[in-house]
């Protein structure tokens, strides 16, 4: 087996120093009857490099890869392109194949990465201290709310209409064990009264800018509203793109971020992994879950990183940890802070621009065509269109044209009757104009 | 001898101290790096079109004031990133014994395949009718791990191992709540690693801790004398984090299911036993599997993992959603993923739902080729070498390191405590540290908690005999040198690192966790 390196003649040699006959020996202590022989596996056997690539690209090719065809899907995850230093670098082996900064002597590197992610984060969002990553911005945003419990001693958590479903359900399956958590009623295109349902127990309200529909939210009020009553405002980002143009959460009042941040330097992945980005308030620094990096001296004097403020975690704390999370998104940070490093401050705002150009110049289109009705009418690089019949079966017939139209919002919002025949389309700087034209001819054909 | 550039031979000349300071405060191929921050000159390290866009559609919201990120171009971003990762150790430079973290080798080929466009570029909401190779390559990674564990389910969307525990155990309370029962408490050894309790904890559970034996194992008989009619579950991790298979867990699972409970095993150290033992076979009702443990997805300098969890007869009805089934009204052998709660088939109950989309998609497929290329073999073997490499540890290093469980073969970890090094001044810290000089990662220290000075090593199954000798002959040498009081080695060490130790309780006492840009030049500007 070519990843063993280990000889039949090595394994004698070192039985031999062991005193052990033969491995099973050492494996004394598992009973008898636990043992299974190979056979009990209905596995298959080792195979080489060649035929493995061959069964995994066969797999591959089943699937319509985004750039393959004209792609209009967002909702959570988006399509953008990657600068190639970014993968070439995220493959050092001195990134991939190294662990957790434990040792912070020896992972300089990581940490000093890590350390500048969470600037970075804290700049995009606005917010005065970010942490160094959790999974993705789903369970980013479940760990907010928990965390908004934890500081305001309350239990309830206000969830806007036009959070992504998914988030929602990722909420409300962990933060519903320390509290009663709602959902607003849905309004594609506008923005429900969530003001009016923040009152003496509320522990945070959570809105999603843009929503799922692509709307802009004015989190302002929101925020005012909520530190009126005792509540905090939790922010959420699905497309961190959008910061290049809009302004920030941290800007608004916002009291957490979560976000994900998929779109800058990593791939679609089928949806994972990514990178849930989190920042808060300095003053609620001690609350918030997940690694931190902070910067310190070495017993010369010399700048140097370590992982800090471990006592909220679970290794130093076990059952009184802010939150049970040990693994990050580390390797997915580093593409993020590699990307955000080559696109600066005028790559950035450029890359919204171009977003938003792209995604106001195909609302355009399609709000010409008869039948279609546009949703949403501000917006960064995705919005919803109505269309005269269900949306789900005709994002099949397109596919099966070649032409990925986007999201139905039914897939979403399953049991929303309203979301029937509403479709979530992003446009990126990915998109060209002969994608748009295949769209709407595609469209023309179905509707 | 080597040639300079006019041809001549150089010869090896004087030594150049190592306490004369350099001009550049570079020694060599020793670089110091500013932060990217600090390297900040307007420029730019990629090239998009200037589009200016209206206020019409943004809804009054557009940004007011810069972000305030730095601008480089592409060269200098890519040697600030290539400086950054000589600082680091890794596994394809070094052996990296991290005890419970199992850092074996990464295979090339599964970044490969992570890569190709059909799963890296696929988006996990397209038309599902355009997935179906994916959703395959999730049904044959769910055969290979229910096969491997002997058990009948398996939840795939967690995102790592703590995650996985948070899914089984939120799949324990749903099964406890839909029996009509209320029951609160959680048993968890004191060996146990800190996210178990943290987990249970975190699922709303009061944690119970079990006492270990002397001889490393879990105290079977105060566990059973903990169970009754509140205890929802025990957390057990097999091997345990002592590097020790607990002989008596198909008693232990029995007593649990006649108590009414059930039994979540932590199988952050399957990569010991997979091919060997089937977890299902010892009454197991849940396990999360660390893809970046036993199946070698890289771990990244700290993620991302994957941690699907394997769910016994009594909790696969409450797996949590997106859950995979057989599409019978698509063409043959096509899937289709049940992402609404209220969709589940007939008899499934899903708890609810671990994270946007379907779980790590990108880890599946390195595990997936990881299991592929070792086969059912190939994974026997793997864990047979890695347990094989422990106990040559073990039983090279016996004489003059201290084995706190005596002479009995461990499992795919060696664990010594510092009794050796009683009167000697040095600790398992500077013992560790020392190892950094002689171009070693550390050992996990100071873990398990339940031995003291506790020192974890794990070689994995990815090291030669010859690694495995040299590793041997310099952690004997630091021992003995140690117990003979020869301590100049240990005190301050490392002395040869990219940095010496860091103050830690400076950091913590004054967090400084994000660059600032420096009041004065802002001003100026």
């Amino acid at each position: 087996m070519r990843y063993l390196p280990l000889t039949p003649d090595d394994r004698q040699a070192m039985l031999a120093r062991i005193g052990a006959p033969d491995v099973d020996t050492l494996f004394r202590d598992v009973p008898k009857a636990a043992l299974a022989p190979l056979a009990k596996f209905d596995l298959p056997d080792t195979q080489g490099e060649l035929e493995v690539e061959r069964a995994l690209s066969k797999l591959a090719a089943r699937n319509v890869a985004a750039g393959s065809a004209p792609f209009f899907c967002g909702a959570g995850a988006y399509k953008h392109h990657v600068p190639s230093a970014v993968d070439h670098l995220i493959q050092r082996s001195e990134f991939l194949t190294s662990y957790t900064p434990y040792q912070p002597e020896i992972a300089q590197g990581t940490l000093q990465y890590l350390f500048e992610f969470q600037t970075q984060v804290a700049l995009l969002t606005g917010m005065e201290v970010a942490n160094a990553s959790l999974y993705d911005g789903s369970t980013a945003t479940a760990e907010a709310v928990l965390m908004a419990q934890r500081i305001t001693k309350r239990g309830k958590a206000i969830l806007s209409g036009g959070l992504h479903p998914h988030y929602a359900e990722t909420v409300e399956t962990v933060a519903s064990l320390a509290g009663a958590v709602s959902r607003t009623p849905v309004t594609p295109g506008s923005a429900e009264d969530i003001i009016g349902l923040i009152d003496e127990d509320t522990a945070c309200v959570v809105v999603q800018s843009p929503d799922v529909f692509g709307l802009i939210r004015n989190l302002r009020p929101i925020a005012d509203a909520a530190h009126a009553k005792g509540a905090l405002l939790i922010a959420v980002v699905t497309e961190i793109v959008s910061l290049g143009l809009l302004e920030p959460p941290g800007a608004q009042g916002a009291d957490i971020v979560a976000a994900e941040g998929q779109s800058i330097g990593n791939g679609l992945n089928f949806g994972g992994p990514y990178v849930g980005l989190f920042a808060t308030r300095e003053k609620f620094l001690r609350q918030m879950p997940g690694r931190l990096c902070g910067e310190t001296v070495d017993a010369e004097g010399r700048r140097g990183f370590v992982l800090t403020l471990s006592t909220r975690e679970q290794h130093i704390r076990r059952e009184k940890a802010t939150s049970n999370i040990c693994t990050n998104s580390g390797l997915c940070c580093l593409a993020f802070t590699i990307h955000l490093s080559l696109l600066g401050e005028e790559g950035l705002t450029r890359l919204a621009r171009i977003n938003h150009a792209k995604a106001s110049a195909l609302a355009g289109k399609l709000a010409g065509l008869p039948g279609v009705e546009l949703v949403t009418d501000a917006f960064f690089n995705e919005f919803t269109i109505r269309l005269p019949k269900p949306t789900a079966p005709l994002v099949e017939a397109l596919a099966a044209k070649g032409v990925i139209a986007g999201v139905p919002a039914s897939r979403l919002l399953p049991r929303e009757a309203s979301a029937a025949n509403l479709l979530i389309l992003a446009a990126t700087e990915t998109n060209t104009d002969d994608d748009f034209a295949a769209l709407i001819d595609a469209l023309k054909g179905v509707i | 001898m080597s040639m300079n550039n006019q041809g001549r031979p150089s010869g090896a000349g004087e030594a150049f101290p190592a306490s004369i300071a350099t001009i550049s405060g570079d020694r060599g191929l020793d670089h110091e790096e500013s932060l990217i921050f600090e390297l900040d000159h307007g420029a730019v390290g990629v090239d998009l079109p200037d589009v200016k866009v209206g206020d019409n559609r943004l809804g009054g919201m557009r940004r007011k004031g810069r972000v305030g990120l730095p601008g480089l171009s592409e060269p200098e971003v890519i040697r600030h990133y290539v400086r950054l990762s000589r600082m680091n150790y890794a596994i394809d430079s070094g052996l990296y014994p991290l005890g419970s973290c199992t850092m074996k080798h990464n295979p090339r080929l599964n970044e490969k395949m992570a890569r190709l466009p059909g799963f890296g570029d696929l988006h996990p909401l397209a038309p599902q009718s355009t997935t179906q190779g994916a959703l395959e390559l999730i049904s044959q990674l769910m055969t290979w791990l229910t096969r491997l564990t002997g058990m009948p389910a398996v939840a795939m969307s967690p995102k790592a191992g703590a995650h996985g525990e948070l899914c089984g155990l939120l799949a324990i309370r749903a099964a406890i709540a839909a029996r009509g029962e209320d029951r609160k408490r959680i048993l968890v050894p004191e060996s146990a690693h800190g996210t178990n309790p943290a987990t249970a904890a975190f699922a709303g559970f009061t944690v119970d801790e079990v006492p270990a034996k002397p001889n490393g194992h879990v105290d079977a008989e105060a566990l059973k004398a903990k169970l009754g009619p509140d205890v929802a579950a025990i957390m057990l991790t097999n091997p345990n984090t002592c590097g020790l298979f607990e002989g008596e867990i198909i008693e232990i699972a029995k007593a649990v299911h006649e108590a009414g409970a059930y039994f979540y095993c932590d199988g952050a150290n399957f990569n010991a036993i997979a091919g060997k033992v089937r977890p299902g076979d010892l009454g197991i009702d849940a396990m999360h599997i660390n893809l970046h443990k036993t199946f070698s997805t890289p771990h990244g300098g700290g993620g991302p993992g994957a941690g699907p969890v394997v769910l016994s007869e009594r909790l696969a009805a409450h797996a949590p959603i997106p859950l995979l089934v057989a599409d019978g009204a698509g063409p043959k052998g096509s899937f289709r993923l049940i992402e609404d709660m209220a969709a589940a088939p007939e008899g499934a109950k899903p708890f609810g739902r671990m994270c946007a989309f379907h779980g790590q998609m990108g880890m599946f497929v390195r595990a997936l080729t990881y299991m592929l290329s070792h086969g059912r073999d190939g994974v026997r073997q793997a864990s047979e070498d890695a347990v094989l490499s422990a106990n040559y540890i073990l039983a090279s290093l016996k004489d003059v390191m201290s084995a706190p469980f005596g002479d009995g073969p461990c499992m795919h970890e060696a664990l010594f405590d510092d009794s050796f090094l009683e009167g000697t001044g040095v600790t398992t810290l500077d013992f560790a540290k020392a190892m950094i000089d002689e171009g070693y990662h550390p050992m996990t220290m100071y873990f398990p908690l339940v031995v003291h000075g506790a020192m974890l090593i794990e070689p994995t199954e990815s090291e030669s005999k010859a690694s495995l000798d040299r590793f041997i002959h310099v952690l004997h040498t630091l021992a003995t040198e140690a117990r003979a009081k020869k301590t100049e080695r240990f005190a301050g060490a490392p002395h040869l690192a990219p940095r010496r130790r860091l103050d830690e309780t400076a950091a913590a006492r004054k967090p400084v966790l994000r660059w600032k840009p420096d009041p004065l030049k802002q001003a100026a500007e």
